[in-house]
């Protein structure tokens, strides 16, 4: 649901795996479920760690 | 009409923000612009009360507040309620559309105030109660009155059943759809529009465009190792149980749950409270949407400071906007004070 993120103005916008689950992927195995999460996660404190100038 | 008005430190004429502690003062008499409220409601109409509290007051007790404002209110046996108007003046206009709400949903009585558009008492309330689009400008008073008084006329007469449309009677829309007859078909009218719009005439469009104001992006993290991170949820993750009884859908309230001694969430000990999406996958695994796992894994590596020792979670399906709005600021309050410095906030 990107799209209304931003339409609602959010600054920091990271586009998850699916509404059922953002943050994982059931079709996945375990190991690679993980590997997919902590990729995710990176990506979201890098965010927080950029300066954000315009929308 | 016995008529009770209320008025923040200033527009009561104790003072300013020096005086803004205040706590609630009740006169006898119309003061300052209860006058001119006296006045325009013409007929019998008068203020018998008077309350005046401070804006920072108001703030920080509305509950208190709001129970004597309905004990004043209750002992007069009045049969109007007016607050304000209170223009751009962001907590009386919080404090002014909060009584209202109160006293309408405790006493059952006639309530209007007014207020700019732009005050955040108009997100909050403007579906309950009737609210007077002010405008900005303080200069105005007797034309903003002379609304409110319209309103608060037609209230007491059928409890509000001969108000027009907002455009008409100088109200802020309520969201409320009524059915009218009109000449024309939709098509027709459709018609009209795209005409006038491609020659540059004026016209007005049947469906407003909800706007919102970005906001400003707040700074970068400067050093993620020394960061406090948070993380909120819309997807409603809740313990088993769901203790602070979180609706899955439009839900009014949100929790605060320990996670601070996990290092991985597991299915047997949540639950989810969202009617939105299909949520077996989250229950199956939390961390899919609250990835406590992961953080906390990156938290020991020293790539993070801290996670905050409590998630936040609510349910963000079919909820008013206002209402999304106020659990936010609820939210960040909380974070703020518990040095929080960032928010992962996962969405379904």
């Amino acid at each position: 649901m990107t799209p209304v993120a931003k339409m609602v103005g959010a600054n920091r916008v990271i586009q998850g795996r699916g509404i059922v689950h953002p943050l994982g992927d059931a079709s996945l195995s375990a190991a690679e479920e993980k590997e997919l999460r902590q990729e995710l996660v990176h990506r979201a404190l890098e965010a927080l760690e950029t300066d954000i100038t315009s929308e | 009409m016995k008529v009770v008005h209320y008025m923040n430190q200033f527009f009561g004429g104790l003072g300013g923000e020096e005086v803004a502690g205040t706590d609630l003062q009740v006169k006898d008499e119309p003061i300052g612009p209860g006058r001119l409220l006296e006045q325009v409601l013409g007929g019998d109409s008068k203020v018998i009360k008077t309350l005046i509290c401070g804006d920072n007051y108001a703030a920080e007790n509305l509950t208190e507040l709001s129970q004597e404002v309905i004990k004043v209110i209750r002992e007069a046996g009045a049969e109007l309620f007016v607050a304000g108007p209170s223009f751009e003046a962001g907590r009386y206009g919080v404090a002014a559309a909060g009584l209202c709400a109160a006293v309408q949903a405790e006493l059952g009585i006639p309530v209007v105030t007014g207020m700019a558009v732009e005050n955040p008492g108009v997100d909050l309330y403007r579906s309950e109660v009737y609210i007077v689009d002010s405008g900005q400008n303080v200069g105005a008073m007797r034309e903003v009155l002379t609304k409110m008084s319209a309103i608060a006329q037609k209230l007491a007469a059928d409890g509000g059943e001969s108000i027009g449309n907002p455009t008409d009677e100088g109200y802020i829309p309520q969201g409320v759809l009524r059915d009218e007859f009109v000449e024309k078909t939709a098509a027709e009218r459709l018609v009209d529009m795209v005409l006038a719009k491609t020659k540059g005439d004026p016209y007005t469009s049947e469906l407003t465009v909800t706007s919102f104001t970005p906001p400003p992006a707040p700074a970068a993290i400067v050093d993620m190792s020394k960061a406090r991170i948070a993380i909120v949820t819309d997807g409603g993750l809740v313990p088993k149980g769901n203790p602070d009884d979180i609706s899955p859908i439009a839900s009014t309230n949100w929790g605060s749950y320990d996670i601070s001694r996990l290092d991985d969430l597991e299915g047997e000990d949540y639950q989810v409270q969202h009617r939105g999406f299909d949520t077996r996958f989250v229950e199956q695994d939390p961390d899919r949407l609250v990835p406590v796992d992961v953080l906390r894994e990156m938290e020991k590596s020293g790539q993070v400071g801290k996670i905050h020792d409590v998630f936040l979670s609510t349910s963000g399906l079919a909820n008013p906007i206002a209402n999304s709005r106020r659990l936010g600021r609820e939210m960040a309050e909380e974070l703020k004070n518990d040095g929080v410095d960032a928010v992962i906030l996962t969405s379904t």
